[in-house]
């Protein structure tokens, strides 16, 4: 996926990759220096803070949410350095973004956490500044990052307006009930419009002009107004330190020495070392640790109090214990336990499998440990013919696989052969005997090896996405032309200005996987941003290609394709001498999409379908 | 009605002396000058050159909600300013081209039938006057039922015009209303009744299906009715909405329903079935006839002849022999009318944009044009636009043309290549696949690949294999070099 690049990207290059053991807290590629290594140590040399001097009034839990490099790590480095966090040098890019890929791709894979200390009008107060990622595969993750904040911080970049997933972002914030401030980045840049950003702002979200604060997070100005508007704005929390425990884990992380490190809003209630913590999800029984805020490293603090956000460690052994979205409370003590996040849904597969067999162990150990950290991704044992032993993979979209893969070859310098990517089919089965064989009558396929035959099979459904498309109004045909050869149906269209189009279309989510972000940015020069959220199935009219070697089928190479209704019934339009031009241009626009098509018997194969088979990376 | 005779146009003899020979025969349909009695002085070039005009009359009283077409609703019409711009642009247009005899001329709009008779004979004569209008020739106006009554019908009768075109549209005035005409179910049928009597066996009717909320039975019902109404010639379209207009909102916004594919196109379906049991030939994807009355305008068009427009947004497809020009260009008149009347008042003519068009431009509007018509492609049209490359090398090859004659919507014989009854109601479906096998036939090397032809021995290695096709077949005879550049307006 293209990703703008950062200054950060060539920075973190010229560090060395980072060895498999070490802690995610201390990564090596931070920078150096005494102040640096203070902070970084901090979590063990610190006397434990004492937490009861900020009451519930006192605290404020947001999020900054904003669409990809619209500045919204730059702000949360600015205001980390604003509240002393952490200290101001000229090497705080993404403090909070600490994986390595994510520092030199430019974007926010995990969700991390800080508690700023901030004193306004003669009160002390207590940000919890809960980061977001900013990529449409990881909304997931906002989602969860969300559900432990009052409000939010809506950055939008004052050159490029709003984008899709500003729009995204903004409705799940929206729906999440949460107060939105919006902020206007990179006012010092040439082209930067704030008035124009702020109409849009008004217009699509209904948000006064007025409420909209101008920045430039890079040089730091106004950025003192957005901490006050943050306490103006946003809420304190609802809840109460007397009532009994209510924790909810937002997140979670895998120290190799720790354990599982969760990440817990309090709902209710108060927590310290020595309490015994039941989880609502798995019923299992906890004995506290260490409790503590983020600054962004592990604070030990003596307790946490309601309406504070902050990590426990329990001595839980797997990320899988520390569920996203579960509850914690005190044993013997149950309350109503808080509504589940949306949990994250696989959306594209992939088969993995060792360069060498010889590797079996050690790549499954890597995977072991990177899904630890990384509980969307699912593993199943998988097996080839051809290429031996593997697994095959479900990640949050293609960015997220890719992340993964370079992950597990920068952090366990592995080297895998990664299979076209698919996405999850279903079939509602007709036959008795597979029905039998599945225990139930609608499957999911997450392998093209094992697509039912159409003769068993009544109905194949295939996964949908709703996209947001926003874009400059001189690519709407094009764009319009795109999403149409992608069997996508549009669902509206708005302008948001004089300049700036919204689109939404129904898309089938195989027919976005692979390539149609960057198409997507190839025709509209860079300037279209797209986003999606999961739409559910649709029927489709679908077909195993299978690729035959000496007459064989070869079942790594099989793919899953739709079927095309190639002849539909006509619109019966007039066609005389005005219409003539306008036809033509239609019906030739038409005959290269079919350029790219390929038919076989009666089936058209998108050219792209051999080449996505046989794209395979190798030693990536 | 003044005099028809052909007058050559005042510049042609000046101009006509530039010009080289070697023109292909006039193809006019029904009227050419095989079948009309030769008009008199022939300058250079010696052969005939033929066109079809329309006339756009750009003046609505009312929008209806579906019509996105070139419409402007004025308080006042300055009629004799645009009655001697569109005087003036026919000549001119008539002198670039050339045109010695006009095929057809059709008034469309717009609400052409809101002009007065006055401005219709007037354009009508300057067409005479600058080029060979046969008596027999088709002269067609749209009316509009609201300004249709018997008395400026037979005004629009004494001016030329001989044949009409009613838009009924629909016999259901809950329909009427919603597409916002001003007119009432009663009301067509008065004006149809009007033009039977003065245009007898030369009255069309436009019907529209499709119409939101609109069921299979009201539609089954509608045709009809207008069965029993209606005289020898049928337009009927699906309604497609258009961006921008009011209708699209209201179905866009949900505050309509959408007829789904499979009810259009079982309504199409009931309507062919219908139309061909009483008798009409379905000569034209969306046009009927009996009794022989096809539009000879409107198939001029899809036979790819030469054809002029005049007014705004007006498009044309023509040579401009008056120029020296080789190719056809495809012409579109300034859109605005005010626009459009300073420019031709100002500077002669209102052509706002032109665009050669190349020989394989050329061959898919003659390939996706022509296939919308029961008759197809003939080999005899296919040769003048390619002499070289035969409907057989290009679509008798496997692929995908092969294929679809196969499953029996498409026939490539003797005749030429058609659509199926089947076939005609997939076209759109089979076009783009037609066209990719000609665009890629084309881009192959030049190989002797139909020797029936002849073709490869006799050519210099140097030359382009397929001579530029004008209007005229077989353009090798003349060696001229002069090609009209694309961008600059005359």
């Amino acid at each position: 996926m293209a990703l703008a690049g950062r200054t950060a990207m060539r920075w973190a290059r010229l560090r060395s990759p980072c060895p498999a053991a070490t802690p995610l807290c201390l990564p090596p590629w931070l920078p150096t220096g005494p102040r640096a290594c203070q902070r970084l140590c901090s979590s063990r040399g610190k006397e434990k803070l004492d937490m009861s001097t900020y009451p519930v009034e006192s605290i404020r839990n947001f999020s900054i949410i904003a669409h990809v490099d619209h500045g919204k790590s730059t702000l949360a480095d600015r205001l980390l350095e604003i509240t002393g966090t952490i200290a101001k040098t000229h090497h705080n890019k993404q403090v909070l973004d600490k994986l390595q890929v994510e520092r030199e791709r430019g974007i926010t894979v995990k969700a991390q956490s800080a508690s700023l200390f901030y004193s306004h009008e003669g009160a002390n107060y207590l940000l919890n500044l809960i980061d977001t990622p900013g990529h449409v595969d990881f909304s997931y993750e906002v989602s969860r990052s969300l559900s432990a904040c009052q409000g939010v911080l809506l950055v939008v970049d004052a050159n490029e307006g709003i984008q899709a997933q500003t729009v995204a972002n903004f409705y799940l914030a929206f729906e999440a009930q949460l107060a939105i401030i919006p902020v206007i980045n990179k006012i010092d840049l040439k082209n930067a419009d704030p008035e124009r950003v702020e109409k849009q702002i008004e217009k699509l979200f209904d948000i006064p002009i007025d409420e909209c604060v101008r920045i430039s997070a890079k040089q730091g100005t106004n950025v003192e107004k957005v901490l006050q508007k943050v306490i103006e704005k946003i809420p304190p929390p609802q809840c109460n330190t007397a009532d009994p425990l209510k924790a909810l884990v937002f997140d979670s992380t895998f120290d190799h020495y720790r354990g599982v490190i969760a990440n817990i809003a309090l709902f209710g209630g108060e927590i310290q070392k020595g309490h015994k913590v039941v989880s609502a999800h798995t019923k299992k029984r906890y004995e506290v640790n260490e409790v503590g805020i983020l600054t962004p490293n592990e604070q030990p603090t003596h307790k946490l109090y309601a309406g504070q956000v902050g990590y426990l460690i329990a001595g839980m052994k797997e990320v899988t214990e520390a569920q996203i979205g579960d509850t914690l409370f005190l044993y013997k003590q149950p309350v109503e336990p808080l509504p589940g996040f949306k949990s994250a849904k696989p959306m594209v597969f992939a088969g993995m499998y060792p360069v060498d067999q010889t590797e079996y162990n050690n790549l499954k150990s890597a995977l072991e440990r990177l899904t630890l950290n990384d509980s969307s991704v699912t593993v199943h044992r998988d097996s080839s013919l051809a290429l031996g032993a593997g697994w095959r993979l479900g990640f949050l979209g293609l960015l997220h696989m890719e992340v993964f893969n370079q992950r597990l070859e920068q952090e366990y310098n592995m080297s895998v052969i990664v299979t076209a990517p698919t996405v999850p089919y279903k079939a509602v089965l007709s036959s008795a005997k597979l029905i039998k064989e599945y225990r139930k009558a609608e499957i999911t396929i997450i392998n093209p090896a094992q697509f039912p035959d159409k003769l068993s099979v009544s109905e194949y459904l295939e996964p949908t996405v709703l996209g947001t498309i926003v874009t400059p109004q001189e690519y709407i045909g094009k764009i319009i032309a795109l999403c149409q050869d992608r069997r996508a149906v549009q669902k509206d269209m708005l302008y948001i200005d004089e300049r700036r189009v919204i689109l939404k279309y129904l898309f089938p989510l195989n027919e976005i996987v692979v390539d149609f972000y960057d198409a997507l940015k190839s025709l509209s020069s860079g300037y279209a941003s797209f986003d999606y959220e999961d739409a559910g199935y649709q029927a489709a009219d679908l077909i195993k290609m299978d690729i035959l070697l000496n007459g064989n089928p070869v079942e790594e190479l099989a793919t899953i394709i739709h079927k095309l209704k190639a002849y539909r019934k006509n619109v019966v339009a007039k066609c005389y001498g005005g219409d003539i031009t306008r036809r033509m241009k239609l019906l030739k626009r038409q005959a290269e999409g079919k350029k790219l098509m390929r038919k076989i018997g009666n089936v058209e194969v998108p050219r792209d379908a051999f080449i996505r088979v046989l794209k395979r990376q190798t030693d990536k | 009605m003044a005099g028809r005779g052909w007058r050559p146009a005042a510049a042609a003899a000046a101009i006509g002396a530039a010009r080289p020979g070697g023109a292909g025969p006039g193809r006019g349909p029904g009227s050419g000058p095989a079948s009309e009695p030769a008009p008199a002085p022939v300058p250079e070039p010696a052969a005939p050159a033929t066109a079809a005009l329309y006339v756009h009359w750009p003046y609505c009283r009312k929008r209806c909600s579906y019509c996105n077409f070139n419409k402007y609703m004025v308080p006042a019409v300055d009629e004799a300013a645009m009655r001697a711009c569109l005087v003036r642009e026919a000549r001119t247009l008539l002198r670039l081209s050339q045109v010695q005899s006009v095929t057809s001329v059709f008034f469309g709009g717009g609400t052409p039938s809101l002009a007065s008779p006055r401005t219709i004979a007037a354009v009508l004569e300057a067409v005479a006057g600058a080029a060979h209008l046969p008596d027999g020739a088709e002269v067609t106006l749209e009316a509009n039922p609201s300004s249709a009554g018997t008395p400026r019908l037979a005004g629009f009768k004494a001016a030329g015009v001989n044949r009409l075109s009613v838009g009924v549209q629909s016999l259901d005035d809950a329909e009427l209303r919603l597409l916002g005409r001003e007119h009432t179910a009663a009301e067509a049928r008065g004006a149809v009744e009007a033009a039977r009597g003065l245009f007898p066996g030369r009255t069309s009717i436009d019907l529209l299906f499709g119409v939101p909320g609109q069921s299979r039975g009201a539609w089954a019902r509608g045709l009809e009715a207008a069965l029993g109404l209606c005289d020898h010639h049928v337009s009927l379209y699906q309604l497609t909405l258009e961006r921008g207009t009011a209708l699209a909102a209201q179905v866009w916004g949900g505050a309509l329903p959408t007829p789904s594919q499979d009810l259009l196109a079982d309504m199409y379906q009931t309507a062919r079935a219908a139309l061909v049991a009483a008798g009409f030939r379905h000569y034209e994807v969306s046009n009927f006839a009996r009794k022989g009355a096809r539009s000879t305008h409107n198939l001029s068009y899809w036979q790819a002849e030469q054809y002029i427009g005049v007014g705004p947004g007006a498009h044309g497809r023509f040579v401009l022999r008056g120029e020296g020009g080789r190719s056809r260009e495809a012409r579109v008149q300034t859109l605005e009318p005010d626009a459009w009347m300073r420019e031709v008042q100002s500077r002669g003519h209102g052509t706002r944009r032109r665009v050669v068009l190349s020989p394989l431009e050329q061959l898919e509007e003659v390939l996706a044009l022509g296939l919308r018509t029961d008759e197809g492609v003939t080999h005899e049209r296919w040769g003048h636009f390619s002499p070289h490359l035969s409907l057989e090398a290009i679509f008798g090859a496997p692929g995908e043309a092969k294929a679809l004659q196969q499953q029996g919507w498409l026939v490539l014989d003797g005749g030429g290549l058609r659509c199926t009854w089947e076939g005609l109601a997939l076209l759109d479906s089979l076009l783009p696949a037609l066209l990719c096998q000609l665009q890629h036939r084309w881009a192959l090397p030049a190989v002797p690949a139909h020797p029936a032809q002849g073709a490869a021995p006799g050519r210099g290695s140097g030359a382009p294999r397929r001579s530029p096709t004008g209007d005229r077949a077989g353009g090798e005879a003349a060696g001229h070099a002069g090609v009209v550049s694309g961008s600059s307006v005359e």
